[in-house]
């Protein structure tokens, strides 16, 4: 049997449970099936008016209860679903023991709820929402306003232990609380850890935003074609929302209470970039040192990675960036190790897609078959990568590196094991 | 003593009274009541305002400025306040090197335009067709960089080029603990040697004060002491501030030959069960776990929320409080991080701070060992407890 420990001498971090929720379903099984098979979730939104919006698509989940009913309602909903199959896959009881740790959207105080306290009170704007807010009692709305509020209810349903820790990192926060996870567990604070990264937050402000950005793709006409990773005529990303769970648990209390073991965490790593609020460093050397740490903290070096679960986001920026940073690290080698974006078929869950993602690694070296890059039909001359297009791929990988990239300069990456050792 | 002892090297203060660790060290050490709070512009809510800033001392760069509200401008500005005084801030490779920790809530918002849209509402055939085409046509495009929670921390790295990693943590004065909790955790661990951790707060405009009011957390009518607001409204007065501190091992400082303020003795941290009336408890428990035995001086984050401040100041009635809240208003992340920044002060100048305001005890006894507390207005509690290095 291999060691509890691993090359520092730290505790080997197993996953032991998992779950996951996207606009392809809810649960592992049909979000496999779906995702093999090269289907997309992306769809005409139909949550709101799409009037005036440049973007009129998205990966909205549409199917669960608090799906209309604001941003933390539902991205409760889609982190407490996908917590709830990957706790029961863990086989933990109700009281899960550990700690929680939560990649959530800033939380906002939704335009349904402004206007429904400014309904209550006279006088107009600021001065009227203010008086409304004094007089009457709005405690629901309060809650829901919290920035900590889907992590406080994750840890009353889950039983976690201590002060819940929510993160974010824009669109690397699910990455950055799975390596919250595996250092708390490295540091002997627990023997595990819940990880849960949610985003319900499509909502038209939001969507507005990030169009203004222009960072969204305007390719509306086929919703199912418009998040096309490393093709020439990609323009942006898709929106969407989802959410993922992890059971991390030290290697040696999984083999003690003879838990499955569905995968290892094996390495993390992070910078920050300094260039820029939205773009890159050209020389993408804040992503290169961000995946070389990882490489380090896993112990491995280059050669160990199978395939890699690209951030790959589809915009014009993240994609040529993300092939500089790779074909830099892995070198001639580089054209040669499958890549490919879930979200060519999930879109941008945002604040989930770390830990959506990591999830669908761990699966993919499971099931030795490498979800495809849809929309590859116009490949991009530039970026010479071997993106697994259109169909899915059958493939044995031992490991896996999963990026991700967000506003703000943040880089984090992932290295997943199949097996330990 | 250990070489992965943590220690504070650096400190970065704004408050309503000042900027800067001489200038808040005076105040506190010689308080003036009341300190200096607004009670008409944003009336009946007093708000304890920073007074003038010259940006460009920390942000030199004018576009930069620009891309940030108050809230993220105040907050890159503490940041460079602590660097400069750990002599942190000429040292691109010490920056470039170095982990951060934000904590952090969201930027302004355009109060203009949300005006004009709850506004228009009334008359509008479909309001959610209206709300598109208001924010489509009127949003300032960059406006959302401004609000984004981690991009506080963003702009510190681009404007002070703390590079090593960065990330942020949400959820109110529990941000503040988990942050200030989980840097020293990976200093004493070895998984960092030096860290950047903050917050800031600037609720002086509406959108701000009105996350507390709906929750009826805002004391109204005239300043009071946070010990003493059981008059109007909910308790608490929001100030604007913010609270950088520089974290190193002993090891690390010492290699660059610093002088520690103070070192962290330990941090913990809780979550009691409040529906359940166990917040005093809680407190009680956790003040054992920090070894708060005999009496201590405890720079108190209470934030005059009737409920908590209440159970902090049962809890804790053995010791000597001081609530540092009366001074410059609850800053909510920043409220642990304030506190640590006081007490590292305190153990550094080896000088009890006095009495501040309202029905707080002389202490006489020893400042070798002082805690911090914050005790969140909803859910969350932790204590530092920091000695003398």
């Amino acid at each position: 049997m291999s060691s509890d420990l691993d090359h520092l001498g730290r505790p080997v971090i197993a996953v032991t449970g998992m779950g996951v929720v996207t606009s392809l379903g809810a649960g592992l099984t049909d979000n496999w099936a779906a995702l093999t098979s090269g289907k997309s979730g992306i769809h005409r939104i139909t949550r709101f008016p799409i009037d005036h919006l440049k973007t009129t698509m998205a990966g909205t989940v549409d199917y669960l209860d608090a799906s209309n009913a604001g941003m933390a309602p539902l991205t409760f909903e889609l982190g407490a679903t996908a917590a709830r199959e990957a706790v029961a896959l863990a086989g933990i009881g109700p009281d899960f023991g550990g700690r929680l740790f939560v990649a959530a959207p800033p939380i906002e105080l939704t335009w349904h709820d402004r206007l429904e306290i400014y309904r209550k009170g006279k006088g107009e704007g600021y001065a009227r929402l203010l008086g409304a807010a004094r007089d009457t009692d709005n405690q629901a709305i309060f809650e829901n306003m919290q920035f900590g509020v889907v992590a406080e209810r994750l840890a009353d349903e889950f039983g976690t232990r201590g002060v819940p820790i929510t993160t974010s990192t824009a669109c690397a926060s699910g990455a950055t609380a799975i390596q919250l996870g595996v250092e708390a567990i490295r540091r002997g604070e627990c023997d595990r850890a819940l990880i849960v990264g949610a985003d319900g937050s499509a909502n038209a402000e939001s969507m507005i935003r990030f169009s203004l950005l222009s960072a969204l793709s305007t390719q509306n006409e086929v919703p199912e074609k418009a998040s096309k990773p490393f093709s020439r005529d990609r323009d942006g990303f898709v929106l969407a929302e989802g959410g993922a769970a992890l059971v991390l648990e030290s290697l040696a209390s999984a083999r003690a209470r003879g838990a499955k073991i569905l995968g290892i965490m094996r390495g993390c790593g992070e910078k920050a970039d300094d260039f820029h609020r939205t773009r890159s460093k050209p020389d993408g050397s804040p992503a290169i040192a961000a995946v070389r740490a990882a490489l380090d903290d896993a112990g491995v070096d280059e050669s160990a990675i199978g395939y890699v679960n690209a951030h790959g986001t589809s915009t014009p920026e993240n994609d040529k960036m993300e092939h500089l940073s790779l074909a830099t690290v892995f070198g001639e080698r580089m054209k040669k190790i499958p890549i490919s974006s879930n979200k060519s078929m999930i879109g941008h869950t945002l604040s989930a897609a770390g830990a959506v993602e990591a999830v669908f690694s761990l699966i993919t070296m499971r099931e030795g078959v490498i979800p495809p890059t849809i929309n590859h039909d116009n490949p991009d001359p530039a970026i010479d990568l071997d993106v697994v297009p259109n169909v899915k791929r059958q493939a044995d990988v031992g490991m896996v590196l999963s990026n991700s990239f967000g506003f703000g300069g943040q880089n984090a990456c992932l290295v997943m094991a199949r097996e330990p050792g | 003593m250990n070489t992965r002892d943590v220690v504070i090297t650096g400190l970065g203060l704004v408050s309503c009274l000042g900027e800067g660790v001489d200038t808040h060290w005076a105040a506190f050490r010689d308080p003036v009541l009341p300190p200096p709070v607004d009670d008409t512009t944003l009336a009946p809510y007093p708000v304890h305002k920073i007074g003038e800033i010259d940006w460009n001392l920390q942000i030199p760069k004018r576009g930069d400025q620009r891309q940030m509200e108050a809230w993220q401008r105040l907050g890159v500005y503490a940041a460079g306040l602590a660097l400069d005084d750990a002599g942190l801030k000429a040292d691109e490779a010490l920056c470039a090197s170095m982990d951060m920790i934000i904590a952090a809530a969201g930027g302004e918002r355009d109060t203009q335009v949300d005006e004009s849209i709850m506004i228009g509402a009334a008359g509008a055939n479909d309001f959610e067709v209206f709300l598109n085409e208001r924010l489509t046509n009127d949003l300032r495009p960059t406006l959302f960089l401004a609000q984004l929670s981690n991009l506080l921390a963003g702009n510190i790295s681009i404007v002070h080029k703390v590079t090593g990693s960065s990330r942020t943590m949400m959820g109110e004065e529990g941000a503040g603990i988990s942050a200030l909790d989980t840097a020293v955790a990976r200093l004493s661990s070895g998984q960092s040697t030096h860290m950047l951790v903050g917050a800031a707060l600037h609720p002086e405009t509406p959108d701000k004060i009105l996350i507390f009011e709906t929750g009826h957390q805002l004391h109204q009518g005239p300043w009071q002491p946070v010990w003493s607001r059981d008059g109007d409204g909910g308790g608490l007065i929001a100030g604007s501030g913010a609270a950088f501190l520089v974290l190193e091992t002993r090891e690390h400082a010492e290699k660059r030959g610093r002088t520690p303020y103070a070192a962290v003795e330990k941090v913990v941290s809780g979550r009691a069960r409040r529906a359940a009336g166990q917040l005093e408890a809680g407190i009680a428990e956790l003040a054992s776990q920090a070894g708060l035995d005999a009496p201590h001086l405890v720079i108190s984050g209470a934030s005059g929320l009737h409920g908590p401040t209440a159970a902090e100041k049962a809890a804790l009635a053995d010791h000597a409080l001081r609530g540092y809240a009366s001074l410059t208003g609850h800053m909510r992340e920043v409220q642990l991080l304030f506190g640590v920044a006081l007490a590292a002060l305190t153990v550094s100048k080896g000088e009890a701070l006095p009495p501040l305001a309202g029905p707080e005890s002389p202490f006489a006894g020893s400042v070798e060992r002082v805690a911090a507390t914050a005790v969140a207005n909803l859910s969350g509690e932790g204590i530092a407890v920091l000695r003398k290095a």
